[in-house]
């Protein structure tokens, strides 16, 4: 590990922020303002000493923590450093947190997505803080020449109890940076956490409320050029001539060209996603004048031909056909509805279920769809990008910039080295952003124009240029037995271009016999991750089914489920059941106690599901006004481990289930001819504040499990719980989302 | 290209732009005041919300050739210390998420605050209904609005 000494006097310190630009390089938990006083500047120390990559501590006891992943609104920047600081021991208004650079070569996995930040950043930090503290300890049992292990430490000081001696964290720090990095350094005890699992309010939090410039779209710099694309109106359309004498002659612009972004032939990468790797380009000094030039821009299209390419993905490489064609959301329905007929690939079968369907006393089947969405980030997609002949320096909302570097650098001709990516504050992500094009489009655009440039999208181009969720259907078939009891369960799914089957998830294991089945067409609409990918549709699907499943079973739908999730226990049917029959029926058992199940009235409908390693339960209660739905009240059971900031945790739940709300009423993008039928806010709807619930309330399960996360699980099971519910307040059970367009009024 | 003198947050600027450039450019390209931030450039979003003489615009809309006398107050304008009562409330209910759409919700919830001091629930998710955030912290929003009002009285 190689130790650093950095410098930072008051100066320097000013000129740190100054060039930040982007967003303040450092967050002062201890600040409600932004600029630092003359005498909050004087606690900043003259000198840092560097423990390892995440961990600094000045002369004068204030420790800089680094936060390492990309921060999208889940609040990692504050509960990862929170991990650290308490597994060094430190009060956390001694700290000052700030974002990690990308540096894999340091940073262990600086990915913000899958809801795995925390879970796979727990090791890691905690290793990372008490490995640091033990350097603090080994330094100061050099001084005072006594055993190491009869020092003690707390809140930023080191005791030695038996002499008396003290010191502060930053006195021994410049001692402790020259020490023989300690191995296998033991954590604490859960018991002993003091930050973990106490709420901290978000470091950001000040800077937010006074508009500092924390986003990429707010980066700006000298020389610095504007530059917006403009792709294709439809997909499966390309450039085919560009008439860009207009917009040339428009004031403040400097150039309009075509660029490509992805060659033919190149072999692309897992997240390389990209729809259209042809786009024209306006750059020019000021957003005002690109925006007009960009309307004066004549484009002739063509239709693009089936094209073969090359992805590398987890599973190896695999040859993936682009089909040619202007697709419609009519086609795809009828597709999708004959494919739905015909037998499909099977993913898992136990028992005989054929058999069993025979036999059965009852037999229910019901088919679920639901539409593409659209992301729909508040902050429209945007990248910064300075390539020089040596250098290239990147800026911009990404929540995976390890899977872009390789085809930035191969793009660029340029090994990874010379190109340095700042993960700046994104304006939302939920798996948008794992997707690096922008990165690649801006830095093909610098490249190209020899100047800093932004690129930016207008809302318009962010909501036609796909990364959609994809649309969706389902058919489950279910047979009961004289006595009630599920004795088969059969869910065929597809989709375009993907079907959403989790075959090993609930209920596989429960089910003497079960089937899965998919199937996909194929599609040039480009999908990626959105908020719990195939979650987001199946939870819902299979949620609403077990819902009028129980109710046909005669059954409770909590008991209904618990029973299940207890067969799955005794007695498991086959071996790959991607879950954990007990802790699934926690999270329902604490919403049943929560939520006065059974014993309060009302139009209430109860979902659970288990996705990204958290179990979560909720229970939606809706009232019909003026024959729009109202959601009263949401209660939620969540079992994610350990909850690091308790706080941040129910507002990210609140926001999951607020997210799943909107998309389960409003939400859809429909295609006709290749064109997304929406592209901006007066037709994509969003929920609102006035439908959003009156109430929410989130309550973990006390457990000493590692953590896991809370981004996405949240937002699968609330579409069956509003389904459910507006079941029981009209009498009419909803299997397309969105339920408001399904029947508009609900009358 | 026209000349245009504007008072923003209590300041005087002059800029030279085409006089339809909204304001929102203006504040964003010529003026450095980024917290202004664009989410549709339709009036739809609210996340461009400023106060204009006090009252709540899209500046996404307004030309700049539209503003005239009136004085212009940003989120970076809206208190000296970052301490209005609807920032000291955001900050205690934590309310961001990603925090992109929160400008223009402080600039619109602080507008409606002074119109209407003690507002209900209904009052503010009316007043509250242009603003979208994703992330959905809308119940975060509601809350803080309560409690400054609150701070206020
Ligand atoms: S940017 Fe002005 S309302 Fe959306
Ligand atoms: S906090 Fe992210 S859009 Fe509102």
């Amino acid at each position: 590990m190689t130790l650093v000494k950095n410098t930072i006097d008051r100066r320097s310190f000013l000129k740190v922020s100054a060039l930040a630009g982007g967003g303040m390089m450092l967050s002062f938990s201890w600040l409600a303002g932004c600029k630092p006083t003359a005498e909050e500047l004087l606690t900043l120390p003259k000198e840092w000493f560097e423990l390892n990559s995440y961990i600094k501590i000045g002369e004068n006891g204030v420790v800089t923590l680094m936060s390492p992943n990309p921060e999208f609104g889940s609040n990692v920047k504050t509960s990862m450093p929170m991990i650290l600081a308490d597994e060094l021991d430190v009060d956390w208004k001694n700290v000052i947190v700030q974002q990690a650079d990308f540096f894999p070569e340091r940073f262990n996995r600086q990915f913000t997505g899958g809801s795995q930040g925390i879970r796979q950043g727990w090791k890691p930090l905690r290793t990372a803080g008490a490995t640091a503290r033990q350097m603090l300890k080994n330094a100061a049992a050099q001084t005072w020449n006594v055993p190491a292990n009869e020092i003690t430490t707390e809140a930023g000081v080191l005791f030695h109890k038996t002499s008396g001696k003290q010191a502060g964290y930053g006195a021994m720090a410049s001692i402790a940076a020259k020490l023989e990095v300690p191995k296998d350094v033991p954590v604490k005890e859960i018991k002993d956490f003091k930050v973990i699992g106490n709420s901290k309010k978000n470091v950001e939090g000040a800077n937010i409320v006074t508009g500092k410039p924390l986003f990429t779209m707010d980066y700006k710099q000298e020389g610095m050029l504007i530059a917006m694309i403009v792709h294709p109106p439809a997909f499966g359309l390309k450039v085919k001539s560009v008439n860009d004498a207009a917009a040339r002659a428009m004031p403040g612009i400097k150039d309009v060209f075509v660029i490509q972004t992805l060659a033919d032939d190149y072999e692309r990468n897992g997240f390389d996603t990209t729809t259209f790797t042809e786009l024209v380009v306006v750059a020019g000094t000021s957003t005002w004048e690109v925006l007009n030039a960009k309307k004066s821009v004549q484009v002739e299209w063509e239709k693009i031909t089936d094209k073969n390419v090359v992805v590398a993905g987890w599973g190896g490489k695999q040859t993936v056909t682009i089909p040619a064609g202007l697709e419609s959301t009519l086609t795809h329905n009828a597709m999708m509805a004959e494919l739905s007929k015909k037998p499909a690939s099977v993913l898992r079968r136990d028992g005989n279920p054929e058999a069993a369907f025979k036999k059965a006393a009852k037999v229910l089947e019901r088919t679920y769809s639901a539409p593409f969405l659209a992301h729909n980030c508040m902050e429209p997609v945007n990248c910064f990008a300075h390539v020089t002949s040596d250098k290239a320096e990147i800026r911009g909302p990404i929540q995976a910039p390890e899977f872009i570097m390789q085809t930035l650098s191969a793009r660029l001709g340029m090994p990874r080295e010379k190109i340095s990516i700042k993960l700046e504050r994104m304006g939302g992500g939920f798996g948008q952003r794992a997707y690096g094009h922008h990165l690649v489009e801006a830095a093909v655009i610098s490249q190209k124009l020899n100047a800093p440039v932004k690129m930016m999208y207008t809302r318009e181009d962010d909501m036609t240029y796909g990364i959609y969720r994809p649309t969706y259907t389902a058919t489950y078939r279910a047979a009961l037995d004289e006595n009630n009891n599920l004795v088969a369960f059969h869910v065929k799914g597809g989709g375009v271009p993907e079907h959403a089957v989790h075959a090993n998830r609930f209920p596989a294991g429960a089910v003497d016999n079960y089937l899965a089945e998919g199937w996909q067409i194929n599609s040039n609409i480009t999908i990626g991750a959105f908020r719990a990918p195939r979650s987001n549709f199946i939870a819902g699907a299979e949620q609403s089914f077990l819902d009028e499943l129980a109710e046909l079973a005669g059954k409770d739908p909590i008991d209904f489920r618990l029973e299940l999730l207890q067969r799955a226990k005794d007695k498991p049917v086959g071996e790959n059941n991607d879950y954990d029959a007990d802790r699934y029926a926690g999270v329902l058992k604490l919403v049943r106690e929560k939520s006065n199940w059974g014993t309060q009235a009302g139009n209430r409908g109860v979902a659970a599901y288990f996705c990204h390693n958290t179990y979560v339960a909720e229970v939606v209660d809706l009232e019909m006004k003026n024959n729009q739905p109202i959601v009263q009240k949401v209660v939620a059971a969540v079992d994610c481990g350990i909850v690091i900031n308790p706080d941040a945790a129910v507002n990210m739940g609140e926001g999951g289930i607020v997210d799943g709300i909107g998309n389960a009423l409003f939400g859809e993008l429909t295609f006709v001819d290749g064109v997304p039928e929406k592209n901006n806010f007066h037709q994509y709807r969003m929920i609102r504040q006035k439908e959003a619930p009156k109430a929410i309330e989130v309550h973990f399960v006390k457990n000493e499990h590692e953590p896991t996360g809370l981004g996405e699980p949240l937002f699968p099971p609330v579409f069956a719980a509003v389904a459910n519910a507006l079941y029981k307040a009209k009498g009419k059970r909803y299997y397309q989302q969105p339920f408001l367009k399904e029947d508009i009024s609900l009358g | 290209m026209a000349a245009f003198s504007l008072t923003v947050n209590g300041k005087k600027h002059e800029v030279n732009v085409d006089p339809e450039t909204p304001v929102l450019w203006v504040l964003r390209d010529h003026l450095d005041l980024v917290g202004t931030k664009y989410g549709c450039g339709i009036a739809q979003c609210g996340a461009c919300t400023i106060h204009l003489d006090g009252r709540a615009m899209r500046s996404c809309v307004l030309p700049v050739s539209s503003v005239g006398e009136q004085k212009i107050t940003t989120i970076e304008g809206l208190s000296k210390n970052g301490d209005h009562p609807i920032q000291k409330a955001w900050l205690e209910h934590d309310v961001p998420q990603c925090g992109y759409c929160q400008a223009g919700q402080i600039m619109n919830a602080a507008a409606f605050l002074e119109e209407n001091p003690d507002p209900t629930d209904e009052q503010i998710e009316e007043a509250m209904n242009g603003n979208i955030c994703r992330c959905g912290t809308y119940l975060r929003i509601k809350a803080a609005i309560k409690t400054a009002a609150q701070i206020n009285s």
